[in-house]
């Protein structure tokens, strides 16, 4: 199924960890498209996979530990996986660009953000050394950075948690790349500062027509800023939707679930919050039916042997025997 | 009005600032500048403020855990603050702590039994046997099954660690328990499986919280009281239902804006409050959010606001700020 709008197309893709021997699959079958402007969420909680799927992507798994076992990555028709790495490298910065959690891990500590924002300009853009000074400055302008030029001068520490991660928009945006990648970039940040990062993100995707995948474990920032969302549990896709259908009407148990139990501001206080039981399965001993199912109150003998397929329901694509009916949820 | 537990007075916390190149003109860093608040027994006072606004400097000030270098803490009726060293060991009994990171907080070479032994052995007189009676009773209570006894931390989820650090700090039996961020660094399906914990806890044990969190839909569900800090000071004191309803303070009122809502209406455009707190170490003059305040008048850079009483029916509803001063606003 290729879409000729698709800016990225994800097919079946698989990751795997570890030698023969004691092999761990992260990534188990996801697929998916996105088209330029608009922006799909990968959801999920702390092992799910979504961070590999981004890898992946990138080009950027830990080698050799990591690495594709199937499917395909498509970049406008492009395949990405298995390119080598040279090729990579100039479609990394120029073509796509990836921002990370803590940008202190991506910005380097012993040059100005003058120098690192020009030199990825001058590498992947082709920019002079003036025309890429200007192209930095016009960055931090537009990311919302008081005194730009005076920041140009100065080191990553000298940042603000909040500023840094504008920084990073700000030089993953430098070179117009047609797909962004955040991984949880705001979940660092305060409240207000979050709000303002996503918005500088809003603005940039817009004036750019940028493809966004954005990977969060925040259903609060999904629902802001996501076209559509892909639910991931133990590395599989357990659900993607449109974001309308997935908040009013979620047919996974799991996205069910995790929905209910957001802590979340109530006009009435709860005496007892929702829960989902249990906690999420080691991915080496991963059961043989749905990955769900010992946590699931629907599941019964069919889900413990048997993985559920993808399957269309409405708008949305679900993997689930005993999927939610269209009961929207509070 | 329930019996007082915990009464804290014009608390401070400063710390002199090493830098610059003339030692003896250190910059005072004032962390906690003069909190006041009370908490009753069985209530959960929830503290919340972004990070650097002194909340988690003030949990531990509260138990001494940091010297405070002024104000008064009053535990029970016994004055925490000047007690000598050798008392303040007794009393920690009676106070306990629970951190955000349980692993950081957990000894990797210990047993969950040596870990839940030691403060039994310190603080409750008894043999051995009753002693493993304990942390077999308190396994229980926390949700962890005898199984756990004499396993390592690495062997178990952030959730259950989080069970573990729990059961360590009620050993003891305190009468009062700051959780610090306790919830914030697990998953969204585990973290209100821990908030229903300490709720039940609570109410099983009479025990007094002071929860200390970024969150402001966790510490909804969790207090009966709110207190709103912005660099280093108590801005809003007010029962729960209240706050939320009817923030009074222009940044309680932010704070709740800038929440990101997962699902029924989206894209909301929130009001993003702009740029970031300023330095603590540099608080501007008058009122410290004037700066950022959308509703600021020429006043609020001038003079420091009073704290100004909105009480209804009885229960104290505290505000810092001048729109509410029938002296300044009309």
């Amino acid at each position: 199924m290729s879409n000729n709008d698709a800016l990225l197309e994800v097919e079946n893709l698989c990751v795997e960890f570890g030698d023969r021997r004691g092999a761990v699959r992260a990534v188990d079958r996801i697929s998916f498209e996105v088209e330029p402007g608009r922006t799909l969420g990968i959801v999920g909680e702390s092992g799910c996979g979504k961070s590999t799927t981004s890898l992946a992507i990138m080009g950027l798994l830990p080698r050799p530990a990591g690495r594709i076992t199937a499917g395909a990555i498509r970049l406008s028709g492009t395949e990405l996986a298995g390119l080598p790495e040279n090729r990579m490298r100039r479609i990394r910065g120029a073509e796509m660009s990836m921002i990370f959690q803590e940008p202190m891990t991506a910005l380097n500590p012993v040059y100005t953000i003058g120098a690192q924002m020009s030199a990825v300009v001058r590498r992947h853009a082709g920019l002079s050394r003036r025309a890429a000074r200007r192209r930095a400055l016009e960055m931090l302008e537009r990311v919302g950075i008081p005194l730009a030029q005076r920041r140009l001068a100065e080191y990553p520490h000298e940042l603000s948690g909040g500023m840094r991660q504008r920084v990073m928009i700000a030089m993953a945006l430098s070179c117009r790349p047609r797909l962004l990648i955040a991984d949880e970039p705001t979940t660092a940040l305060d409240v207000t500062t979050q709000a303002q990062v996503l918005e500088q993100i809003k603005a940039l995707q817009r004036d750019f027509d940028t493809a966004v995948v954005l990977i969060t474990h925040d259903l609060g920032v999904v629902a802001e800023t996501c076209d559509e969302v892909v639910v991931m549990y133990c590395g599989r896709m357990v659900e993607r939707a449109p974001v309308e259908a997935l908040f009013s009407a979620p047919r996974h148990r799991y996205t069910e679930g995790l929905i209910q139990a957001i802590p979340k501001i109530r006009t009435r206080r709860l005496t007892r919050l929702p829960v989902v039981p249990g906690s999420v399965p080691d991915l080496s001993e991963l059961p043989p039916g749905c990955c769900f199912a010992a946590r699931c109150a629907h599941a019964d003998t069919h889900c413990l042997r048997r993985q559920p397929a993808l399957e269309r329901m409405g708008p949305s694509r679900v993997a689930c025997f005993h999927p939610a009916d269209a009961e929207p949820v509070r | 009005m329930t019996e007082r537990m915990l009464e804290v007075h014009a608390l401070a916390r400063h710390f002199s600032v090493r830098g610059g190149i003339l030692p003896r003109r250190r910059p005072v860093l004032r962390a906690v500048d003069g909190v006041s608040f009370e908490v009753g027994r069985g209530q959960t006072f929830g503290l919340v403020g972004e990070s650097g606004c002194g909340k988690s400097t003030l949990g531990r000030s509260i138990l001494r855990l940091l010297e405070p270098t002024r104000g008064r803490v009053v535990l029970d009726g016994a004055e925490i603050t000047g007690l000598d060293s050798a008392a303040l060991k007794r009393q920690r009994k009676d106070m306990q702590m629970i951190f955000q990171d349980p692993f950081a907080s957990l000894s990797p070479r210990r047993t969950v039994r040596q870990m839940l032994q030691e403060p039994l052995a310190l603080h409750v007189p008894g043999s051995p046997a009753r002693r493993v009676a304990r942390v077999r009773e308190l396994l229980d209570i926390v949700g962890l099954g005898q199984s756990a006894l004499d396993r390592y931390p690495h062997e178990f989820s952030g959730g259950q660690r989080q069970r573990i650090g729990i059961a360590r700090a009620l050993a003891v039996e305190p009468k009062l328990v700051v959780a610090d961020e306790p919830v914030s660094a697990l998953d969204v399906s585990v973290q209100s499986q821990v908030l229903n914990l300490l709720a039940d806890l609570q109410t099983e044990f009479g025990l007094s919280f002071v929860f200390i969190s970024h969150d402001l839909a966790v510490v909804q569900h969790i207090s009966h009281f709110i207190g709103v800090m912005y660099l280093g000071k108590l801005v809003e004191t007010a029962p729960v239902d209240r706050i939320y309803a009817m923030p009074a303070h222009p940044y309680t009122r932010a704070l709740l804006d800038a929440v990101p809502v997962a699902g029924g209406t989206r894209r909301i455009r929130r009001r993003a409050l702009d740029g970031e707190p300023p330095s603590p170490l540099n608080p501007p003059g008058g009122c410290p959010f004037h700066t950022r305040c959308p509703e600021a008048m020429p006043i609020c850079s001038r003079r420091v606001p009073r704290t100004i009483e909105l009480e209804e029916h009885g229960r104290s509803h505290q505000v810092r700020c001048h729109l509410h001063d029938p002296d300044i606003s009309q």
